[in-house]
């Protein structure tokens, strides 16, 4: 195989991130400045403008996950008595609160001022942050995003999440001391609004043949758009990216040396077997370009109205793929298909994220009956090791491409 | 006297299996010996044996296709090809109008959905855990001191079944010793470890949704007890091949020979056909 074209941007990446978790750091011994942890798909706009520094937990415990100092983190949670079958994001974080250990330079996250919980990714995220709360003994922000059964969100829902935004600046306010500036939260909303097209158009790029970079890097190039949506760094970084994947579009770089085939994935990355899994694709010249999970990031209601920015922004907090039930993922799952010109689709049925994993066996029927795609599932986890095998998961892979390669062949004849 | 031979290799955990086809695809010998941990010698040992059977040298065996857990080991191989692939192309090759394949080997069992031209379709395999599989049925005859081979037909005499609520290997173990603590007859316990089994790959099977007909291959298809289970959970009609052990190398060998046939002979092609 020849020599992978490594992305430039990766190292303006680390920096940034690196910036960021070392200001985060410096913040925790400056009592004028507070921290919150924040749900992956918690409104971090209003931290921002609030001048409150975001922590992730999510993000914090996909690097321990991939630093693979995960599991003794767990452990630590497992000893108090946290069941081995909560999901191991929540294991790695409260185990990482409990004892210090963690992946920022060997240790935690920095202690938080007060807590933001938004329950549209998972339902597990309430007991979650009620247990953090009760070790860190501070105020607990929770915003109740009902889930969207149908396609279309229902508007009486997103006046439901407008009153609880409203409520939430007011508080934010409170806790700081210095109440949100409203032209300071709408300048974030749009540097927010612009960081999140960025990342849509960059994924789109991935429709090209040979897509300049897979869905293993996206997983990695996900952190700014998570942590850092609404500030000028996550642009300027994006901007950046865009410049470099469309200078690989124009010069035939892809991340493969014969891409033959193409795949989507659907669920978190198992953070611990990147590297695997990139390779043991790659074995086959099957470039996976598109996932479910980092497009989560850039979902926007379909008829937002632009000219109330908050209201906008009230209804694309319900606007995730995994707030939806199953006919809203089937029609996404088929435009990824269709979009990204995609061979099969890969399904990590993923024992820590049963908000995720929910419907797949369904929609894994429903792809191959009504739409002739082939699908593998992959039963593992996004930070527990223990969950994984490398035999087993790596025979799957194979026998899958195995039937995917067979099948472009009899259709190409 | 055919012009060349085909070998297909299937390295499995429990077994070793071989099958040696003429140019025709005429299966003129085949063997099977426990792998015991020593997955290159045992390959080595059935490949010996059936050169030896037929006394075909090594130089007249123009492909060797490996399958199983220790595919990738085997040096000297012109491929290697995972065993779904290769079971869902020898029980096509049995019986084309096979639709279904329920593989059950020594550490996974497998359901295999079959297109109408004999390719896979959905497939699913058990978890990462050795309920349902062969090891399963090997840990249970040696706890309760009898053979493997006896198991079949002990089960399928029993008039009662026990009831064995653990799938787990090492769980179902300590239930079956507290079984005959109580009282319970050997065969009966048998017959409960197949229905097990069956149980366990029923709802597997029914993930990727049965089609008839159906076949049934791997060395647990040796095994009435869990054939009858099985055919009676599923509702179905299992077909079981004479040697179901050596359909994954059957299918093997024939994917072999169909890279020679489709090569016109030449090795070179057909690495490049593949």
């Amino acid at each position: 195989m020849s020599q992978r074209v490594p992305i430039r941007s990766t190292a303006k990446m680390k920096e940034l991130m690196g910036f960021y978790y070392m200001m985060a750091k410096a913040g925790e011994n400056d009592p004028n400045q507070k921290i919150a942890w924040i749900t992956s798909g918690g409104p971090v706009e209003i931290l921002h403008a609030g001048g409150v520094i975001p922590i992730y937990p999510e993000n914090v415990a996909a690097m321990a996950g991939t630093m693979k100092i995960s599991d003794e983190i767990c452990a630590v949670a497992e000893e108090q008595g946290f069941s081995r079958d909560l999901c191991s994001y929540a294991r790695t974080d409260i185990g990482s609160a409990l004892s210090g250990k963690g992946p920022l330079m060997g240790s935690a996250s920095p202690k938080p001022d007060f807590l933001v919980c938004c329950n549209n990714i998972c339902g597990t995220v309430t007991k979650w942050y009620e247990e953090l709360q009760r070790i860190f003994n501070v105020p607990l922000i929770f915003i109740d995003a009902p889930f969207q059964y149908g396609i279309k969100d229902r508007p009486e829902a997103i006046d439901y999440m407008e009153a609880q935004l409203r409520n939430m600046i007011d508080i934010v306010g409170e806790i700081t001391g210095k109440p949100v500036e409203w032209d300071k939260f709408m300048e974030t909303l749009e540097l927010a609004d612009r960081a999140v097209k960025l990342w849509r158009e960059i994924q789109d790029l991935l429709q090209h043949k040979p897509a300049p970079m897979n869905s293993f890097d996206t997983f990695i190039h996900l952190a700014p758009i998570v942590t850092l949506r609404g500030t000028q760094g996550c642009i300027e970084y994006y901007e950046t990216l865009k410049a470099e994947l469309l200078e690989r579009i124009e010069q035939g770089i892809g991340t493969l040396e014969k891409e033959e085939y193409r795949l989507g994935w659907d669920n978190l990355p198992v953070w611990y077997k990147i590297k695997f899994l990139s390779e043991r694709f790659s074995q086959h010249n099957s470039a996976l370009v598109v996932s479910t999970y980092t497009r989560s990031f850039c979902y926007q209601a379909e008829d937002r109205d632009i000219s109330n920015p908050l209201r906008a922004m009230s209804a694309d907090y319900l606007a995730g793929y995994i707030n939806h039930g199953i006919d809203f993922r089937e029609r996404e799952l088929y435009q990824m298909v269709q979009n990204f010109s995609l061979d099969g689709l890969v399904m990590h049925s993923n024992r820590s994220c049963r908000a995720y994993s929910f419907g797949q066996y369904e929609l894994a029927r429903t792809m191959e009956e009504k739409y002739d795609v082939p699908v593998l599932l992959i039963e593992a986890d996004q930070n527990d090791t223990r969950m994984w095998s490398d035999e087993q998961i790596g025979n799957r892979i194979d026998a899958f491409m195995e039937r995917v390669a067979g099948k472009k062949k009899r259709n190409i004849a | 006297m055919s012009e060349y031979f085909v070998i297909g290799l299937d390295i499995g955990s429990a077994t070793a299996k071989a099958v040696l086809l003429d140019n025709e695809g005429k299966r003129l010998a085949f063997a099977v010996r426990p792998t015991g941990g020593r997955l290159v010698q045992s390959a080595e040992d059935v490949k010996r044996e059936v050169l030896l059977q037929t006394g075909v040298s090594d130089d007249c065996v123009k492909a060797i296709i490996t399958t199983g857990y220790g595919r990738d080991i085997i040096q000297n191989k012109t491929k290697s090809i995972t065993e779904i692939t290769c079971h869902a192309k020898g029980a096509y090759v049995m019986m084309p109008e096979i639709r279904f394949v329920i593989d059950i080997g020594g550490q996974d069992s497998k359901a295999i959905l079959l297109e109408s031209d004999g390719q896979v379709g959905r497939f699913e395999m058990n978890d990462k855990c050795a309920a349902g599989t062969g090891r399963f049925l090997e840990v249970m005859a040696r706890t309760l001191g009898i053979h493997l081979d006896e198991m079949g037909d002990m089960a399928v005499r029993s008039e009662k079944s026990s009831k064995i609520s653990s799938t787990c290997t090492v769980f179902a173990e300590s239930e079956v010793i507290s079984l005959l603590a109580q009282g319970e007859e050997i065969p009966s316990v048998v017959s409960g470890l197949c229905r097990a089994i069956a149980e366990r790959v029923q709802a597997l099977v029914s993930r990727v949704g049965v089609v008839p007909p159906v076949m049934m291959t791997g060395g647990v298809a040796k095994n009435k007890g869990v054939v009858n289970w099985l055919s009676k959970t599923l509702r179905q009609e299992l077909i079981v091949p004479e040697e179901p052990q050596i359909i994954g190398a059957l299918g093997a060998s024939i994917i072999g020979l169909e890279l020679i046939k489709r090569s016109k002979g030449s090795l070179d092609k057909i690495i490049q056909n593949i």
